[in-house]
């Protein structure tokens, strides 16, 4: 049955968000534009409700798309395209960001919530800032309208409730317009993790605070309040930059966690789509710090805070108009969006530049310039140093926009990305660090307005002092040679110390000003982490045995993996590894059981219990107990023993993920204070594949008889009669035979389970595997005559995995940096915000 | 001369040396042909190439050899001007790779062997789903 109802509901609150976004963006427009104090209010009332209209209109989109989602619905194509009956509850969330509207719906969400939060906090700036906000809204809304202008065959927007039969022209709804798939296609099993549960939102989070400085500013140009407006927009740009860098962060980390490049950042253009604009907004907080204090740099606040704003809708453009291409592996694809994302783009960047342009005459200015030995004048240059750090990443992300530019001219656009991105952007954005970080750490010491010479010298003396002995002895442990690095290392430990010393000196005078101090300390200690666990990450798995690739040339080449068969040790830099064999992991269970123990039935994700299945001692498992598992995982048992004679393991992951291309590999990491050993299987037997197996070798033995597979020692322990057999149906008539038999492998013993079936007359062998020795066993024949049988074995290549480990030390500097980082914006932020508190509350905004 | 306008001409001065400096190392998409003459004039930069892998008539990949140790391997690919180079490549071989519609190889001429940094690969996609069977 198609559920129709629910998809109309949802549809009807699309068309009600949009529209009351556009009547409500018009009523606070003229709210604003009008002086009589009566009759603006009465707009304001107006505006006021359409936005709440708006907002429970938005609530409910997102309950009906969760509805269809939760009730499997599959006749919706978005709950057909990213659910199924399989995913769990919680990952169902998960299911709004996988699909490119189920993000702008979450985008939507989230500006609903901070219009009335600003609504509720604003007296003067509602109206004006409101305008700006509910306009936002409407563009955004229009993303997943899902309306065709009839006449001019115009597809606005692409709904999030359009039914299957109608996204996807299948055969089948020719001549059934009714049918319902059974089930969905699933949630990429990437996304089935804690990590992208709570990513996404906060990441969308931070994209949406932009939006609050902004408005704040263009409301500021547009009622002439050019100074005003930074009290207001200040809290709301920390709290932005705060969660725009703890989500960036997450990603990093789940990037870390689970994706096998072998770190946290890879300079893919999704990844640079956001960091350039939190860039330009820290830059652009810089500088209204520098104005609060100082009364300069305003002109360059305004336009660093317009120019985050649009970073952040020119990264949305990049990211969904599938102009990026091949350039990223994860940007979403094209829903034929592209225009209309052009058109917010362009229609945001223009007001803003043209509101600016005109009114830019009357914003005042400082007739001095800043001292040199002011704080404003280094900040200002700090901030300097923040864009040029942004604009360096921008411009070769750009390069698939270039390229289409110049096609759009007729030109044949062939440039491509930095061949090496990591490389390529370290080597820029090292520097750029470098002058941060010591900026950071100077700046702080300059008073506002002027310092004479002698005290600034007396002030940083011991912080100099400090940070020399500290790096020289990081140096000496840390073994840090190269040039770059210790520049780096330097730098970032004198911002560590200098902010330290202020931070001091702060806690016993006002410590609710402390905020600068401590992100900056913050910032300092995640340098020195990305330094080390970057830039001394070392392959441990390096295979030393140089080979030459080619008869003419004489390069040689490292391979930096390991080949691993099963069960047989090897040794790499400071361990000795083994592999141990193919495990899965029991949903609801925290553990890992080997493949050997399990048979496999008719479902995919449902497997039995060959032999009893213990943790520890506990008992988890009976024999026959059905085993739900995730079959897309395979995970690779590799026991690790040290120098010392610590052993521990460790499950790195393949999984078989159609979206993205095929087989996946995730790592295991084994966690240290001072350093992280990551490993990742560089390549695997294909689960998917079928093997090549020997020639069969047949065995005629009796009961407990031992003969031997492949140089293992086998015998049949028994024979069972089965009066079931899945996948078959069984008659009276139909006889099923199952043997018992033991092989003795290096490690363990395993059982293999091979059927004999004659069915309807016709005789049928189910082989059955041991997975880890590479053997197949089949019942080829029982002779009651003799009381013995025939057994065939056929044998393949042992188990293997090709293995590749790391090792990235300190990077627990880069985590606690960030923890550090997000405690000093939160300080800030309540500075700032107990400010803007105290004017409101004198009746000033 | 003020200082601000000091601070203006550096800031332009970085920023076109940015641009410049991103022209200059930018990698381009380009034929094995031109990549080969590139080499031979001692331009050893790093670039992309567009092919495909070679297949025989019934449809199996050709030309694929991966090294004993199964830590290498060297592969045929066809170019989009069709010519055909052997590629060599100090990684495992990926996954699916045999099952790649398209290749791009990111390296360089050694020789006459083309040496890939790194490879990417565009698999047909069952994501994207295009019809829908009753048996689902």
């Amino acid at each position: 049955m198609v559920h129709e109802f629910i998809g109309d509901l949802g549809h009807f609150c699309v068309v009600v968000s949009f529209i009351s976004a556009l009547y409500a963006a018009f009523c606070f427009f003229k709210a604003s534009s009008i002086g009589e104090i009566s009759i603006a209010d009465s707009w304001t009332k107006n505006g006021r409700m359409a936005f709440y209209v708006h907002a429970i209109s938005v609530l409910g989109i997102v309950v009906s798309l969760f509805f269809i989602i939760y009730n499997h619905y599959f006749e919706y194509h978005y709950a057909w395209s990213h659910s199924s009956r399989r995913l769990p509850a919680h990952y169902m969330i998960s299911c709004f960001w996988e699909g490119q509207e189920g993000s702008f719906l979450l985008w939507l969400f989230w500006h609903a919530l901070l219009g009335i939060i600003i609504i509720a906090t604003n007296k003067f700036w509602e109206a004006p800032v409101m305008t700006v906000f509910s306009a936002v809204q409407a563009f955004l809304g229009s993303m997943i309208l899902g309306v065709v202008i009839p006449g001019l065959e115009l597809k606005i927007g692409s709904s999030p409730f359009i039914l299957l039969r109608d996204a996807i022209a299948a055969p089948i709804f020719a001549s059934q317009p009714d049918f319902v798939p059974q089930d969905g296609t699933g949630l990429n099993p990437l996304l089935q993790n804690y990590w992208m549960v709570i990513h996404p939102p906060t990441l969308f989070l931070g994209f949406a605070t932009t939006i609050i400085p902004f408005a704040y500013c263009i409301a500021g140009l547009w009622k002439r309040k050019y100074t005003e407006w930074i009290r207001p927009a200040l809290p709301w740009a920390l709290f932005s930059a705060a969660i725009l860098g703890i989500g960036i962060l997450m990603g990093a980390y789940w990037a870390y966690e689970t994706l096998n490049f072998g770190g946290y950042w890879n300079w893919d253009p999704v990844e640079n789509a956001v960091y350039v604009p939190w860039l330009f907004l820290v830059a652009a907080i810089h500088t209204m710090v520098a104005y609060k204090n100082s009364t300069t740099a305003l002109k360059s606040a305004i336009v660093l805070v317009i120019t985050s704003f649009v970073l952040i809708l020119y990264s949305t453009f990049l990211t969904r108009s599938g102009v990026l291409g091949n350039a990223s592996v994860h940007s979403f694809t094209d829903l034929g969006l592209s225009g209309q994302l052009l058109i917010y783009l362009i229609f945001f960047t223009a007001i803003a530049i043209v509101l600016a342009v005109v009114r830019w005459k009357e914003i005042p200015t400082s007739k001095k310039e800043a001292d040199t030995y002011s704080r404003e004048f280094w900040i200002f240059i700090g901030a300097l140093s923040l864009c040029l750090m942004g604009f360096q990443v921008l411009i070769p992300t750009s390069i698939p926009v270039f390229n289409k530019v110049i096609e759009l001219f007729g030109g044949i656009g062939n440039f491509a990305p930095p061949a090496n991105q990591i490389e390529y952007y370290s080597k820029f954005q090292l520097w750029f660090a470098v002058v941060v970080a010591l900026l950071s750490g100077v700046g702080q010491f300059f008073w506002w307005k002027k310092i004479d010479l002698k005290t600034l010298k007396d002030n940083l003396t011991v912080p100099l002092v400090l940070t020399l002995i500290v790096s020289s002895a990081i140096i000496l442990f840390g073994d840090v040679a190269d040039p770059a690095y210790i520049i780096l290392l330097l730098a970032g430990v004198f911002t560590v110390i200098a902010n330290g010393k202020i931070l001091i000196g702060l806690f016993k005078s006002s410590p609710k000003l402390s905020g600068g101090a401590i992100t900056h300390i913050g910032i300092g200690l995640m340098l020195i982490g990305i330094m080390f666990s970057a830039g001394y990450s070392k392959v441990v798995s390096l295979n030393n045995t140089g080979m030459l690739i080619s008869k003419e040339s004489s390069a040689e080449f490292n391979s930096e993996n390991l080949l691993l068969f099963i069960n047989e040790p090897k040794t790499m830099l400071d361990y000795d590894l083994k592999y141990k064999g193919e495990r899965l992991e029991p949903v609801n269970e925290n553990m890992f059981i080997s493949k050997n123990d399990v048979a496999k039935t008719a479902v995919a994700h449902l497997v039995t219990a060959k032999t009893q299945i213990f943790k520890g001692d506990e008992l988890i498992f009976d024999v026959n107990d059905t085993i739900e598992i995730a079959p897309e995982n395979t995970f690779y048992e590799i026991e690790y023993t040290t120098k010392d004679g610590e052993t521990f393991t460790l499950y790195p992951r393949a999984q078989v993920n159609e979206a993205m291309g095929g087989l996946l590999a995730s790592p295991d990491i084994k966690r240290g204070l001072s350093s992280d050993l990551y490993t990742h299987v560089s390549s695997v037997r294909n689960p998917t594949e079928e093997q090549e197996w020997s020639e069969m070798e047949e065995f005629r033995v009796g009961i407990e008889e031992n003969f031997f597979v492949n140089d293992y020692v086998a015998s049949v322990e028994g024979l069972q009669r089965l009066e079931t057999l899945d996948g078959v149906d069984l008659t009276s008539e139909d006889v099923a035979i199952r043997a018992r038999i033991k092989v003795q492998g290096e490690e363990r013993d395993y059982i293999s389970e091979p059927v004999f079936l004659i069915k309807d007359g016709l005789v049928g062998r189910i082989s059955d595997e041991v997975d880890d020795l590479g053997l197949k066993l089949t019942l080829l024949n029982v002779h009651p005559e003799t009381n013995n049988f025939s057994i065939g074995a056929n044998t393949r290549q042992k188990n293997w995995v090709v293995l590749k480990a790391l090792e990235k030390p300190y990077i627990n500097l880069l985590w606690l940096g960030t923890f550090i980082l997000v405690i000093g914006f939160g300080v800030a932020i309540n500075r700032r915000y107990s400010e803007f508190q105290k004017m409101k509350n004198k009746g000033l905004e | 001369m003020k200082r601000s306008y000091i601070i203006g001409i550096v800031l332009i001065a970085a920023a076109i040396g940015i641009i410049i400096s991103t022209a200059g190392d930018a990698s381009s998409y380009v034929s094995f042909e031109d990549a080969y003459v590139m080499a031979k004039n001692g331009d050893s930069k790093s670039i992309h190439v567009v092919g495909e892998l070679t297949h025989d008539s019934s449809g199996e990949v050709t030309g694929l050899y991966p090294s004993p140790d199964k830590l290498s391997f060297r592969f045929v690919m066809q170019d989009e001007k069709g010519k055909v180079q052997e590629v060599f490549y100090n990684e495992p071989m990926p996954a699916d790779f045999t099952r790649s519609e398209k290749v791009v190889v990111i390296g360089s001429y050694h020789d006459d062997l083309f040496v890939a940094d790194k490879i990417l690969m565009k698999c047909p996609s069952k994501y994207q789903e295009t019809t829908v069977n009753a048996e689902m």
